[in-house]
């Protein structure tokens, strides 16, 4: 037998890789440890005492729009403050996603249309607003085009019971106005809902043994459209709608989009809106001929290529990008600062900061927002990633 | 025998008919190719006959060019004032220092002209010796930025971190960003396809950190809470809190540009390196990094033109970038209401160099696909 060779201590790759570790740990303890220490000592040394006893205190200023939480100006505490934030914040993220989502495959599909002037159109518009700075897009919009341009209350530019001027978008916002009834309605819609769930799955399972297929998704929709337009009727429409109506200096009643929101949602979903058509372009042109051509040759009708064979691949890769722009979407939202719309930035890391000095909290606060935000969308990400890699199999 | 046989000879190529080429053609085809496209065609013909006249007519041709003072301006409405860009052009262009001393103008446009003449023959494929070009650009080239635009040596009047601005701090805020960024995204990545799960989890945290936060809110940090995390005495000016903030998020996001690259390279790779019996650092400096780096430029372009854009938020923490000089400039008293030919100007500049940037980056990918494929 031979012997085997030792392998000195230091050469091990084992016991250099422990080592490293070891060593690399204790020097981020040891850089936060000392970092802490620093923090603390020029806190006291500034006499700045850090607690969160400032989330009662009644905090000192106006905050305007806050559709769901209540705010009272000399009621409501810090803490308010800050849950108002995040729901400003969800809020024009959520109309800032579903804006740019519609606009982005729009220009996206247009990019690839056959007609040569509506795909240079769209090629115009993604490389001009992808190139320029967000934040010079909405302080542009809300400062040089709509602040200036749009009228005053007065002279207002309707469309319906829409209203929009230099103070903002208002719009009727539905109210129930007969509660028993309303009731009534959204069960029957409930109803109605698994009535057409039933006749999907029903349809479906038909289509496997036949292969005759019945136009689903019309059919539910207009029964849905329909028979839902004749309940309300029936239990005696129970919705009332409250319309905005010019006062003296401007409108009362219905809801209002403050011009800074309506700015930022625009810039928001046109900014965005350029990234997406171009993750809609790549997705569409990811998926090769010839899964087109040999849904041709079985059989498969144009509109069932499309429908069955091409979106189905495209999406799998749209989506994942796509879904890094929403996340995109909702941090540039903080932008909204600079023209006062008041969602967590400008209230919490802003305002708030600049009246109780309380930053070390603050800051912290608002980054555990976005990086909560973050992690569900990587959460999100990630499973969908591991779905689609299974039903590849 | 053989004589007898005719030979067979093609008669010359008939023209495709009249019908298939020309211009003619190619309108029937890519403008009226159908019921739809026809339609779409004339709409968006109408569109452009109804709008943009009157914005070429504002922008170029009853615009006031020249002049010194508003009143030339104000006297015609109908244009637009380009006048005032043109008085305040030193400003926003290089900032407040420069804008009011226009004798040492000649300091930022030498800088300029010194790195466009380094960086463009590194953009082309042909130049020779690129790497020296390259040292040039990334140790030489900040030193030379530092003596003359901060001034203090040689008998140059110093120029205070406090008075840059415009479009030159906007360039020293994006290229410090990128300058310092680019190693510490290299170790980053590195370290995030580390075996070691510890150097690992460190990394991975790190770069998660920084890229779940919109920079606006580490801007914020930076410029408030930067002095409580350094020893009493200890103290940078705003523009370097700002550098200081721009940089740790912009290095999370360059790791990531790397560790695309070099997950890109093929495993094989690693091993004929460990085969031949080289040791981590060699095999990763020698073999992995120059491979792997080369795959992530497009992507390193990508994030810098982001970050590029992105260095406007500084506006937001009182720094006179581009954007904030321009809005400035066109809020103060002299000529103040001509927002949107600042805007405008601002943004023109900002596009000019994201749009040239991410051509470049384009064509570098499409380059960089073929070499693979061959």
């Amino acid at each position: 037998m031979t012997d085997r060779v030792r392998i000195p201590l230091h050469r091990d790759p084992k016991a250099r890789a422990i080592a490293i570790q070891l060593i690399a740990l204790s020097l981020v303890v040891y850089g936060a440890y000392s970092l802490f220490q620093t923090t603390v000592g020029n806190l006291v040394a500034r006499g700045i005492q850090t607690g969160t006893s400032f989330f009662d205190e009644v905090a000192p200023f106006n905050i305007g729009f806050s559709p769901l939480l209540d705010f009272k100006l000399g009621e409501s505490t810090y803490i308010e403050v800050f849950f108002i934030g995040i729901q400003n914040t969800i809020l024009v993220s959520i109309l800032g996603i579903v804006a740019a989502t519609v606009l982005g495959f729009i220009v996206g599909v247009v990019r690839l249309s056959p007609n040569w002037l509506a795909s240079k159109v769209a090629l115009c518009y993604i490389e001009i607003f992808r190139n320029v700075p967000l934040l010079l897009q909405i302080m542009f919009w809300n400062f040089a085009i709509f602040l200036p341009s749009l009228p005053a209350p007065k002279n207002s530019i309707e469309i319906g019971s829409f209203y929009l001027n230099a103070r903002g978008l208002h719009m009727p916002t539905p109210i129930i106005d007969n509660s028993s009834g309303f009731i009534l309605w959204a069960l029957t819609l409930a109803l109605l809902t698994f009535g057409l769930f039933i006749f999907a799955r029903r349809a479906k399972v038909r289509f496997e043994e036949t292969g005759r297929r019945l136009p689903v998704f019309s059919i539910n929709f207009f029964a849905f459209v329909f028979c839902g337009f004749i309940f309300y009727k029936i239990c005696g429409s129970p919705l009332a709608f409250d319309i905005p109506e010019l006062g003296r200096f401007n409108f009362k009643g219905g809801g209002q989009l403050p011009l800074p929101l309506f700015s930022l949602w625009f810039a928001l979903t046109v900014y965005t809106a350029a990234f997406i058509a171009e993750n809609v372009r790549a997705g569409i042109q990811s998926v090769s001929h010839g899964q087109t051509e040999a849904s041709h040759a079985l059989g498969m009708s144009r509109r069932d290529t499309v429908r069955l064979v091409v979106i189905p691949q495209a999406l799998r890769v749209i989506i994942p990008p796509t879904i890094s722009q929403f996340l995109n979407l909702t941090k540039n939202s903080s932008l909204a600062v600079a023209v006062g719309f008041e969602e967590i930035v400008a209230v919490w890391a802003g305002i708030s900061l600049n009246q109780t000095g309380q930053a070390l909290i603050i800051i912290a606060m608002t980054i555990a927002v976005y990086e909560c935000l973050s992690l569900l969308t990587s959460a999100f990400l990630n499973w969908y990633n591991r779905r689609i890699q299974l039903s590849e199999l | 025998m053989i004589d007898d046989l005719k030979t067979f000879t093609t008669l010359p190529d008939r023209a495709p008919p009249g019908s298939e080429i020309g211009l003619i053609a190619w309108i029937r085809q890519n403008l009226f190719g159908s019921a739809g496209s026809s339609i779409t065609t004339l709409i968006l013909v109408f569109l452009f006959l109804m709008y943009l006249p009157p914005f070429v007519e504002w922008a170029l041709i009853n615009a006031n060019w020249v002049g010194n003072e508003r009143s030339i301006c104000d006297a015609n409405k109908a244009g637009a004032c380009w006048a005032f860009i043109g008085v305040r052009m030193d400003q926003i262009l290089f900032g407040l220092y420069f804008g009011a001393n226009p004798d040492q103008v000649w300091r930022p446009v030498t800088i300029f002209i010194i790195f466009f003449t380094l960086l463009i023959p590194l953009m082309i494929d042909k130049t020779p010796r690129k790497d020296i070009l390259g040292i040039l650009l990334l140790l030489v080239f900040p030193a030379l930025f530092y003596v003359l635009i901060y001034g203090g040596v040689f008998g140059i009047p110093v120029a205070d971190t406090t008075q840059w601005g415009g479009f030159l701090l906007t360039f020293a805020l994006a290229f410090i960003g990128i300058l310092f960024a680019l190693p510490i995204g290299i170790l980053l990545a590195l370290g995030r396809r580390s075996e070691m799960p510890v150097i690992r989890a460190i990394c991975v945290t790190y770069i998660e950190f920084w890229r779940g936060t919109p920079l606006i809110t580490i801007l914020f940090m930076a410029s408030v809470m930067l002095p409580l995390f350094f020893p009493a005495g200890v103290d940078f000016d705003k523009v370097v809190r700002a550098m200081i903030g721009i940089t740790l998020f912009q290095s999370a996001y360059t790791a990531e540009a790397v560790r695309g690259g070099l997950s890109a390279i093929p495993k094989g790779q690693y091993e004929a390196a460990m085969a031949l019996g080289l040791g981590y650092w060699k095999r990763t400096i020698f073999i992995i990094l120059p491979q792997g780096l080369k795959i992530s430029i497009p992507a390193i372009v990508n994030t810098f033109i982001a970050l590029f854009k992105d260095t406007s938020l500084v506006s937001i923490i009182g720094l006179l970038d581009l954007l904030n000089m321009a809005q400035t400039a066109s809020r103060s008293l002299e000529w103040n209401g001509y927002d949107i030919e600042g805007y405008l100007f601002a943004g023109f500049i900002f596009w000019m160099f994201c749009f040239g940037m991410s051509r470049y980056s384009q064509n570098l990918e499409r380059k960089l696909d073929t070499d693979r494929r061959n």
